[in-house]
């Protein structure tokens, strides 16, 4: 019975996994396999904006999926430190969120895979704050915003080599629909 | 079991070959573990391992071969190949040790398996080639399921009566594997014996898992688990499956280690948003912070005492293993000063040496330090090690490696003369733990 209600558990989770997940925007060149396989394909996956049929959609979740074409920020090795062109990222999100006081969004902090799992939870976590400050310096509220840090343990694109790693260093900005 | 037969036979068949190729065990849905010795030992003592007699050709379990590939994973012996064993003998009556002493082998094992009023009784003699004295000569009670475990107590006994050391051959393995390509991959934690045989999966998910670490009595793991979609310690039975989740609070839940007692987890959480140290009473939830400080405090391990805890903390600027006393005073004392990355410190079981994972010549490598003098001993040469974990008997690590793009578990002697792989065909396998020794 227990083994039935985790299994439920983990169902429900996958079935949020495949709604919030950000549409990933390639910051570099291939792994096409780190396309997200989620519903959030539907708001257009490297497209120059919606096509027809969003004439349904409100202002806030226009706006929404504007903000989900850059919804990750990249960082150095061993850094935590926002560099300068993700500045106007967070920003934009700052921004949504202080215009829409209701909406909520989950900082998920990763790591690459060098150094131990454990601290690298540290170094996830550490990343996901500094975006964390970052947006409440610009006035969001703190209960808008949920962290989690993954490590190493969740990369965005497979490989052992200096682009893996630049693009499984992240923070993804994770909007509630 | 036909496939670890045709392992053991073609181990047996190749004389001279390294890369044994053992296709270890695997039920249906896990990955399948390979071993390949990637380092020998030139002065491994010679032994001979006698088929035992009772068993027919073709069995489930091949005794002798189970106790062969024992002492040779110890990196300690060299046991003869199969087609060099000149005779069959099945008792120390039938041995003529001249036959021996031209193969220059220094050490025989014979015995065989009798039917008993209970299951089988497993009989076995370990004598001196040279002088022809028996060392040891006992009977293990078994049956037909437990022939293996039999077999891993036999090369128990064998290897410490010729090292001094007790044998850790049948104790567990606890790892984790994940599958499929991000984002959509499969977490498993897997039990399996420590020659990679036998893996059970004990839970999966489609969130990362963690961090598995046995309780003192072997009973239990205690585990990270993200299926929550945020992390939380869980506490599992291994027995009988049934679980506790003993740690959800907001933010980080991570790097649970057992007290020598079993009854406290150190624990790191992150209620100001960066992680510290705490201790938790597993029967009262009374937590206690131990750790309080700007920098990343994780990956604790208990002193022997029980007393104190060493773990990893950035505070310097970079990862760096710390130890800090558990009563009042609680000012922690930096334990590494060579290399600029030293983590996730682990205590060997005589609790003189830590094993941690230091940053060496540009590779992320195994090293052993001793507590007494500080010297740091790197065990291996990879870029990408990690996760090391002592065999109860301290003769050997077990650790998390990469190979051929993916992660692979390895073994490697505590003075790093022998290394073997454990890997699998698909997927990632990490994070391993070897279990304490556990009453048979």
């Amino acid at each position: 019975m227990k083994r039935m209600q985790f299994l439920a558990v983990a169902l429900l989770a996958l079935g949020l996994a495949a709604c919030q997940k950000p549409t990933q925007t390639k910051p570099e060149e291939g792994a096409g396999a780190a396309v997200d396989g989620g519903g959030a394909a539907t708001s257009g996956i490297g497209a120059e904006g919606p096509g027809a049929g969003v004439s349904s959609l409100t202002p806030q979740q226009q706006a929404l999926a504007e903000l989900q074409q850059k919804s990750i920020v990249y960082f150095d090795y061993d850094s935590s430190e926002i560099r300068p062109e993700y500045v106007p990222l967070v920003a934009a999100h700052a921004a949504y969120l202080v215009k829409y006081p209701s909406a909520s969004v989950r900082l998920e902090g990763h790591t690459d895979e060098r150094g131990s799992r454990e601290y690298n939870i540290g170094l996830g976590e550490r990343r996901a704050q500094t975006v964390r400050r970052a947006l409440l310096v610009q006035g969001v509220a703190e209960a808008q915003i949920a962290t989690v840090s993954y490590g190493e343990e969740r990369p965005a694109v497979e490989g052992s080599d200096d682009p893996a790693y630049a693009q499984n260093r992240r923070v993804e900005l994770v909007h509630a629909q | 079991m036909q496939v670890m037969l045709a392992g053991f036979n073609r181990y047996g068949l190749l004389p001279g070959l390294l890369a044994l190729g053992l296709l270890l065990a695997a039920s249906p849905g896990h990955a399948q573990l390979r071993l390949d010795i990637t380092q020998g030992v030139r002065d491994a003592v010679p032994i001979a391992v006698v088929p035992f007699g009772g068993q027919a050709e073709g069995g489930a379990v091949d005794v002798a071969a189970v106790i062969a590939n024992d002492l040779q994973m110890s990196g300690r012996f060299a046991p003869l190949e199969r087609a060099d064993l000149v005779a069959r003998p099945t008792s120390g009556a039938d041995i003529r040790f001249e036959d021996w002493r031209l193969l220059k082998s220094d050490f025989i094992v014979v015995g065989g398996i009798e039917p008993s009023a209970t299951g089988l009784t497993v009989v076995f003699e370990l004598f001196n080639v040279r002088t022809g004295a028996s060392l040891l000569a006992q009977r293990l009670p078994s049956s037909e399921r437990g022939l293996r475990v039999t077999a891993h107590r036999v090369a128990d006994l064998v290897f410490e009566r010729l090292t001094g050391i007790p044998g850790a051959f049948s104790t567990r393995i606890a790892y984790v594997t994940m599958d499929g390509r991000p984002p959509s991959q499969r977490y498993r934690l897997v039990v399996a014996d420590a020659d990679g045989h036998n893996p059970r999966t004990a839970m999966e998910s489609s969130e990362p898992i963690m961090s598995p670490a046995w309780s003192p009595d072997g009973q239990n793991l205690a585990y990270v688990s993200f299926e929550g979609k945020a992390s939380a310690i869980y506490v599992q039975r291994l027995a009988t499956g049934e679980r506790r989740r003993v740690s959800a609070r907001a933010g980080i839940n991570g790097a649970p280690a057992w007290s020598p007692d079993g009854r406290r987890l150190a624990l790191t959480l992150s209620r100001d948003g960066n992680l510290d140290l705490y201790t938790l009473d597993l029967a009262t939830q009374t937590l206690t912070r131990v750790t309080s400080d700007d920098a990343i405090d994780t990956e604790p391990e208990w002193s022997q005492d029980g007393r104190a805890l060493y773990f990893t903390s950035d505070r310097s600027g970079n990862a760096q293993v710390y130890r800090v006393a558990l009563d009042a005073a609680r000012k922690a004392e930096r334990l590494t000063f060579m290399n600029g990355y030293n983590a996730r410190p682990r205590l060997s079981p005589d609790g003189k040496e830590l094993a941690l994972v230091t940053l060496d010549r540009g590779g992320y490598r195994i090293a052993v330090m001793e507590l007494a003098s500080g010297n740091l001993r790197v065990l291996t040469d990879a870029r990408q090690d990690e996760s090391p974990s002592f065999a109860p008997n301290g003769a050997m690590l077990i650790y998390a490696t990469r190979d051929r793009g993916r992660g692979a578990l390895a073994i490697v002697s505590s003075d790093g003369r022998f290394k073997q792989r454990l890997s699998s065909d698909q997927g990632d396998v990490r994070e391993p733990a070897w279990s304490p020794f556990v009453q048979p």
